[in-house]
């Protein structure tokens, strides 16, 4: 081996070296590259991409690839997503057995002057969307406290315009429609993006120091329902006992009535026959009859004074007998 | 050697290029200086811009609509009534050069707005009774209960509404808007966010509520005694209704019965009264002496007269 074929053989292997480092170097920037410029959307999402800081255009969910160091930037805005916000309360903790609420005073969210001047105490939810990602982004910043504070006016513009019985509980519907409609054309104007997809009243109720006075109502509502009731007990048992009582007189007369006539008609059936068989023998059968009553008469008499009828005055002889006794 | 003079002037060249460059987001506008002196229009539209190096300063402003939140005033309205009111204002940055001129960033801008829009709230509150800043029409509210037609509170709650609350909130942006494009602000609108009774109004009120509920519960209350007695006095003629058509019913029934019996005993007895009257006669002896009885006789009776004489 000669020093000229070592040369070689290291200039040979130099250069194989350089290219295997360049392929490496080739290698670690595309990989810099492409994961970097990847990245993913989410199903609900959508990105935002801005070139330069200006938008070019929106990519769906997916895998998908941007350019790098800075150049392409991906805002990812969650289009599906209905977002929720409170008012006069707070959700600390959504469980699965119960939900807890923030212990906190909201009231300065939830009391508000109704349309009669008097306050009530509204907590209420606003649900809703982004339905237009651009806008959301680029049209008005701080889109939730705009939101919040617009909602806030919606609400006690429309409870304003209600009496207190009407926002507790008459038409609590119809506070929460126009709420909706109104809030949602402040939006539109603003071009916020969003879209709102309910406003719920929750607990819509006399402020604290007042709840007393209003759960008496409640008390004497059912007092009122209670003291009906009992006249209405007392009506349903007298009553129907009086009916009954009625048919009793009534059937009390009818048998009245039937003793009455059977009697009358037996009697004269009897006095019509006896006097048929008197016709046939007047004398004997008068005679006869007088006689047979006499007997039975006297048979059951007490005493039978037989005076002679010369006798004048028999007070004597009564007197008599008692002395005796 | 020279590779190092090279690289020391890419490097160079790299921040000349870099200086010169900047970017313009959606959401932003820009002014450029030179020495403080500003340099043509705004930029207002997003992506990559050119400019002079190290000399052309940029001022980036925001695009976006924004918000202002005022504080809390208390402020009495033209009845004399003390309450809280919370306002709220979107704005926009429209003339950035005149903004960058006359308060210089956000923070200052805001201050601007307190001033003017908090005085203007109150100026305008003051002009407007109550009733005005809280209702928004004349809408026709129900009510649990009538309220008694001849109080203040009534006829206060009745006014008809001349202004109303969203008019009262356009009329504080119509006077604030002049004042702060000054500023290169346009100001898009002003809302009541809140309108809040102070402390002993408030007091005064749930008194007012208080007092009102009891007045219902009361009406509850006799309209329940009132319905009851209504049921007890159908009760009571019902009760005499039906006992007194019983007797009737009763009367009759029996009335037509004596007479259908007096017409059969006519009937027969009129065949031969003078038998009638004995035959009754011999049934009444026999059925009103009894063995309490004691009589007396004479021997001339039809039934003794044998005692004397037997033929």
């Amino acid at each position: 081996m000669t020093v000229i074929d070592l040369e070689q053989k290291a200039r040979g292997l130099w250069s194989n070296q350089k290219r295997l480092l360049l392929l490496i170097i080739i290698i670690i920037g595309l990989l810099i590259i492409i994961g970097t410029g990847l990245y993913t959307i989410d199903p609900e999402e959508v990105g935002v991409i801005q070139r330069f800081g200006r938008y070019t255009h929106t990519t769906e969910p997916g895998l998908r690839f941007k350019i790098p160091f800075g150049v392409d930037r991906v805002t990812k805005v969650k289009v599906k997503y209905v977002y929720k916000e409170e008012f006069g309360f707070r959700t600390l903790e959504v469980g699965s057995a119960a939900t807890r609420y923030s212990q906190r005073d909201y009231s300065d969210e939830s009391l508000m002057l109704t349309g009669d001047l008097n306050i009530a105490d509204v907590e209420w939810i606003i649900q809703y969307q982004i339905n237009d990602p651009l806008k959301y982004l680029f049209n008005v910043r701080d889109v939730t406290g705009t939101l919040r504070n617009l909602s806030e006016s919606s609400m006690r513009q429309v409870v304003g315009d209600h009496s207190v019985d009407e926002v507790i509980v008459l038409n609590r519907q119809e506070v929460a429609y126009e709420t909706r409609m109104i809030l949602q054309q402040l939006l539109d104007d603003y071009e916020t993006g969003l879209e709102i997809r309910t406003v719920n009243l929750q607990n819509v109720t006399p402020p604290l120091p007042v709840q007393p006075a209003f759960n008496e109502v409640n008390a004497a509502l059912q007092e009122e329902e209670r003291i009906v009731n009992e006249a209405r007990q007392k009506y349903n048992q007298i009553i129907p006992e009086a009916r009954g009582k009625a048919r009793q007189v009534v059937e009390q007369a009818e048998g009245y009535a039937v003793n009455r006539v059977n009697r009358a008609t037996g009697e004269a059936n009897r006095f019509t026959d006896v006097w048929r068989e008197y016709n046939r023998a007047r004398t004997v059968t008068r005679r006869r009859l007088y006689l047979e009553t006499m007997e039975e008469i006297l048979q059951n008499l007490d005493k039978v004074y037989i005076v002679d009828e010369d006798q004048s005055g028999i007070l004597p002889l009564l007197n008599l007998e008692q002395r005796g006794e | 050697m020279k590779n190092i003079i090279l690289i020391i002037l890419a490097i160079i060249l790299l921040i000349v290029i870099v200086n010169s460059l900047y970017i313009i987001d959606e959401t932003e506008q820009v002014i450029i200086t030179q020495f403080g002196e500003p340099i043509g229009e705004a930029r207002t539209n997003a992506g990559l811009k050119l400019k002079i190096p190290f000399i052309q300063q940029v001022h980036r402003f925001e695009k976006r609509i924004l918000q202002w939140d005022g504080e809390q005033n208390q402020i009495p309205t033209q009845d004399k009534k003390f309450i809280w009111v919370d306002t709220f204002a979107r704005w926009r940055i429209v003339e950035p050069l005149l903004f960058y001129q006359t308060v210089r960033s956000e923070t200052f801008a805001q201050s601007r707005l307190d001033d003017i829009i908090d005085g203007i709230t109150r100026d305008i509150i003051t002009l407007n009774q109550l009733i005005e800043i809280v209702r928004d029409t004349d809408r026709d509210m129900a009510f649990a209960i009538e309220i008694d037609f001849e109080t203040d509170y009534y006829e206060e709650i009745k006014t008809p509404i001349m202004v109303g609350r969203r008019a009262i909130a356009d009329s504080i942006f119509a006077t604030a808007h002049p004042l702060i494009e000054q500023f290169g602000i346009e100001l898009i609108d002003v809302q009541i966010k809140r309108v809040n009774y102070i402390e002993d109004v408030r007091k005064e009120v749930y008194e007012r509520m208080s007092s009102e509920r009891k007045q219902i519960a009361d009406r509850y209350r006799s309209s329940g005694q009132g319905r009851a007695a209504e049921i007890l006095g159908r009760m009571d003629r019902d009760l005499k209704q039906i006992e007194s058509e019983a007797y009737r019913t009763a009367q009759e029934i029996m009335g037509r019965a004596d007479a259908e019996a007096t017409t059969t005993y006519a009937a027969a007895y009129n065949r031969d009264p003078d038998f009638f009257e004995f035959i009754r006669t011999m049934d009444a002896y026999r059925n009103t002496i009894n063995d309490k009885n004691r009589l007396i006789i004479t021997t001339d009776s039809d039934f003794y007269k044998f005692l004397k004489k037997g033929d």
